[in-house]
């Protein structure tokens, strides 16, 4: 079993430092494994909205509320921070610490941008539009899918923030590379996710 | 304290036993009321409502709270020594894994003591449990507490994958692997894909009753059928995660008491996949009643009775091994015979619910009780106790007293049989399951007072096994490293109990059974496949205490915010989510410190592992 080093493999780290070691090893192919369950849980979540999403009793309905143009808006933001999360990988198998940091403060600033737009059209639905939690089976499989997405989002956000910290505080080691790389697989299945969510929830949505 | 902070997935299992055993208890305590309560007709032992409650808790209890740690137990004690490994994975998450798990099952007991037990039946079908038709905070507690323990279950399952696909030692193939470990393989991938949709569950039906949301009310445009697909889709394999272990366990007994190999090793492999693979294709026959249609119950019938092919693979392959070996009786063997015929009589009517038609008419009486007591505790706590005094003494050095251990077997299988047996024909008759009683003359009195005797037979059963336990803790541990002496896996060829390392050198697997085919070269300890050297080790932290205390104080945060006390300061803090906030705070302050602050955990060195006169 290898150990884990905080100084770099005989001074000189490795192109892959996500997987030099066998906790970096197990820490990707752990969370590959976490990620196959969140598919479930995004599943089961998909399949309750799909079978509630015309029970809107007397309440709003998907074509009255949805927005194309602002949820455009924050799909577009979403998938940028999926690329710029892409070259924060790219920065760091080069070993440029600089660059990593840097791209990952993009991918967060995007999130925060998107999570921003989320929150404001929630507050557009809940004062103007009257579709709260409790207005409609439609309304609570909507809240319960987007939010659980805007939860994950926001959970990103932290994460790689305080990622961000770690590597001020200690460089790319073999110890803080596993924990980047996963997180990144992380934000890449966040936005997987919306690309269904924007799919089954909004472009559907619309067209019934 | 040291139990608190302990990373070691040795005493892990050991804490999962204590849990599980106390769980089981208490589930057990429950059953007993319930049979007592039914022993007469007009019994008015207990309230209806208590009852209601009594039922409920005692199915949750059992299936999630009591038999789930004992199978985490053993896979957290044996599986790293079968697969030559040094630990889990995550040692961390090992941890944190159990804490949730616990706390989340003293809060779905604390309901006992707060205002009443969740009372919807363990499937907690809507609309009994929503709001209106069950209005303390009981199913609160059920949602809750099974969402933080499922969370520990779900760690576990993932940690096991990763154990098993990266740390396997060298030689050890998948298809080198001991059955128990294949088991807990396929179980542990059943666990990732099935717990996550209860989870969902579990969210909506919190959302229902809590903020209010409609997933399940019809007035909202909800649809209840929705929970019963989302429940089965969950609760179907949960039946195959719960059985599979038991399969791997009694794969490992027969073999070692009948000093053959198993008979179709790949065979049983395949059955293993094929069983898990179906066991998600069958979900709807627990909703044949629902209207789902007759193309729907005749596919969800016939996809249930092809299960019984790969089982019967599964049973026939054991009776091959048995056939023409060295057979002998001991307890934890004895276990395991009885485990076949009880098992394939769980299976056998198991067919005849499965087509649709028969179940219309089985549908919510006591053959489904019958069925599947004959399934859970005729197969899975029948492997329970054969497991237990199979590697008792890998576990604590210690072999319990076989005497001792046979007549704990008589009164547990004559006491099962005479509960559940007799329960088929009750239903046949007509009696109702989930009902506190029944009316006398209907041909059913008879029957139920033999039950409640069996069940009394089990108990006594049960006690008989704890006296066992506390007598062998008496005697010194001096157990050798391979007390049945036929031991085949490598489990059997290191210290029992292992020490914290397990290994010191990883051992080389040249074959199946590679302790067995070592023994039959006429070697005397494994051959090591590296050098001696430092062995790094996970330290010990009680962050994963803490994460657990912090979600248990948020769920029960959650749980009352929109609750009435008496008292103005408990309104403040629990309306206001300050209790929740304070919970979440506890969670994620340890979640942070993990983060920042890293622990390298330390080395053994050589020099220290030869003054300790290690053995391989």
């Amino acid at each position: 079993m290898t150990s884990p080093h905080t100084e770099a493999v005989n001074g000189q780290l490795p192109h892959e430092p996500e997987k030099a070691t066998l906790e970096g090893r197990n820490k990707v192919l752990g969370f590959w494994l976490f990620l196959g369950g969140e598919a479930v849980l995004f599943g089961t979540l998909f399949a309750t909205f799909l079978a509630l999403r015309d029970q809107t009793v007397e309440g709003p309905t998907a074509n009255d509320l949805f927005h194309l143009p602002l949820v455009g808006a924050a799909t577009f933001i979403l998938l940028v921070s999926s690329l710029t999360s892409v070259f924060a990988i790219q920065a760091m198998h080069k070993h440029n610490v600089k660059k990593l940091i840097s791209w990952l403060i993009v991918t967060v600033i995007l999130g925060l941008g998107f999570l921003s737009l989320e929150i404001y059209e929630f507050y557009e639905y809940v004062v103007h539009k009257n579709f709260g939690m409790t207005t409609s089976a439609f309304s609570s499989a909507f809240y319960t899918l987007v939010g659980f997405h805007g939860a994950h989002v926001a959970f990103g956000i932290a994460w790689i923030g305080i990622l961000i910290g770690q590597l001020y505080k200690k460089g790319l080691t073999v110890v803080t590379a596993p924990k980047i790389y996963v997180s990144a697989i992380y934000w890449h299945f966040i936005d997987v996710v919306w690309v269904f969510i924007f799919t089954v929830v909004y472009l559907l949505g619309k067209v019934v | 304290m040291d139990w608190i902070t302990t990373v070691d997935h040795k005493k892990i299992a050991i804490l999962y036993l204590m849990a599980g055993a106390l769980f089981f208890g208490i589930g057990g305590i429950e059953a007993i009321l319930i049979r007592i309560q039914l022993m007469e007709p007009y019994n008015q032992i207990v309230s209806t409502q208590i009852f209601n409650e009594l039922i409920t808790m005692h199915g949750t209890t059992m299936i999630f709270l009591g038999v789930m740690p004992i199978i985490f137990a053993f896979m957290n004690a044996i599986l790293p020594l079968q697969i030559g490994a040094r630990d889990v994975a995550f040692p961390f998450l090992n941890a944190l894994g159990f804490w949730t798990f616990l706390f989340g099952g003293i809060l779905l007991n604390l309901s006992w003591l707060m205002g009443g037990a969740p009372d919807a039946g363990w499937t907690s079908y809507v609309p009994l449990a929503s709001t209106a038709y069950s209005d303390t905070h009981g199913v609160d507690f059920y949602t809750i507490g099974l969402q933080i323990a499922g969370l520990g279950t779900l760690i576990g399952g993932i940690n096991f994958l990763a154990t098993i696909i990266t740390m396997r030692a060298p030689g050890m193939s998948f298809m080198r692997m001991p059955m128990f470990a294949w088991t807990t393989f396929i179980t542990s991938a059943m666990i990732l894909f099935a717990f996550p949709a209860i989870t969902v569950g579990l969210v909506l039906l919190t959302f229902d009753r809590i903020l209010g949301a409609n997933f399940f009310s019809i007035e909202g445009g909800g649809n209840p059928v929705l929970w019963q697909h989302i429940f089965w889709i969950f609760g179907h394999p949960e039946v195959y995660i719960l059985i599979l272990p038991a399969f791997g366990i009694i794969s490992e007994v027969i073999p070692t008491f009948s000093r053959k190999r198993l008979f179709g090793y790949s065979s049983m492999v395949f059955a293993t996949i094929l069983i898990a693979f179906l066991g998600f294709m069958v979900w709807a026959h627990h909703m044949f009643t629902t209207g789902l249609g007759t193309i729907a119950n005749a596919l969800f019938s016939i996809s249930t009775m092809l299960i019984a092919v790969p089982t019967g693979i599964k049973i026939f392959n054991w009776l091959f091994t048995m056939w023409g070996g060295q057979i002998r009786f001991t307890t934890a063997n004895l276990y395991a015979i009885g485990f076949l015929p009880t098992f394939v009589m769980g299976g056998v009517t198991g067919v005849m619910l499965a087509s649709a038609p028969a179940d219309f008419q089985f549908h919510d009486t006591y053959f489904v009780v019958a069925h599947f007591h004959y399934v859970i505790v005729g197969g899975l706590v029948l492997g329970i106790f054969a497991g237990l005094t199979y590697w008792w003494p890998k576990m604590f050095g210690r072999l319990l007293n076989e005497t001792l251990g046979k007549i704990t077997f008589w009164f547990f299988i004559i006491g099962f049989h005479l509960t559940f047996f007799v329960q088929h024909f009750l239903g046949l008759l007509g009696m109702q399951r989930r009902v506190a009683t029944y009316a006398p003359d209907q041909g059913l009195d008879e029957l139920n007072y033999i039950s409640t005797i069996g069940a009394l037979l089990m108990g006594v059963g049960v006690i008989l096994f704890l006296i066992n336990v506390v007598i062998t803790f008496r005697k010194p541990a001096d157990a050798p490293n391979d007390p049945w002496e036929d031991g085949r896996t490598l489990e059997w060829s290191i210290p029992s109990p292992p020490p914290e390392h397990n290994f010191t050198q990883i051992p080389l697997v040249r074959g199946l059974d590679a302790w067995w085919k070592e023994k039959m070269a006429g070697n005397t300890k494994m051959t090591p496949a590296e050098p001696l050297g430092p062995i790094h080790m996970p330290s010990a932290t009680p962050l994963p205490f803490l994460m657990s205390v912090g979600i248990f104080i948020a769920g029960l945060g959650f749980m009352f915010s929109n609750d009435e006390f008496g008292n103005g300061f408990m309104n403040f803090l629990f309306n206001n989510y300050i209790v929740v906030i304070i919970g979440l705070l506890i969670t994620f302050g340890s979640m942070a410190a993990r983060s920042l602050f890293d622990d390298h955990g330390w080395h053994i060195d050589p020099e220290e592992l030869e003054d300790k006169g290690a053995k391989i």
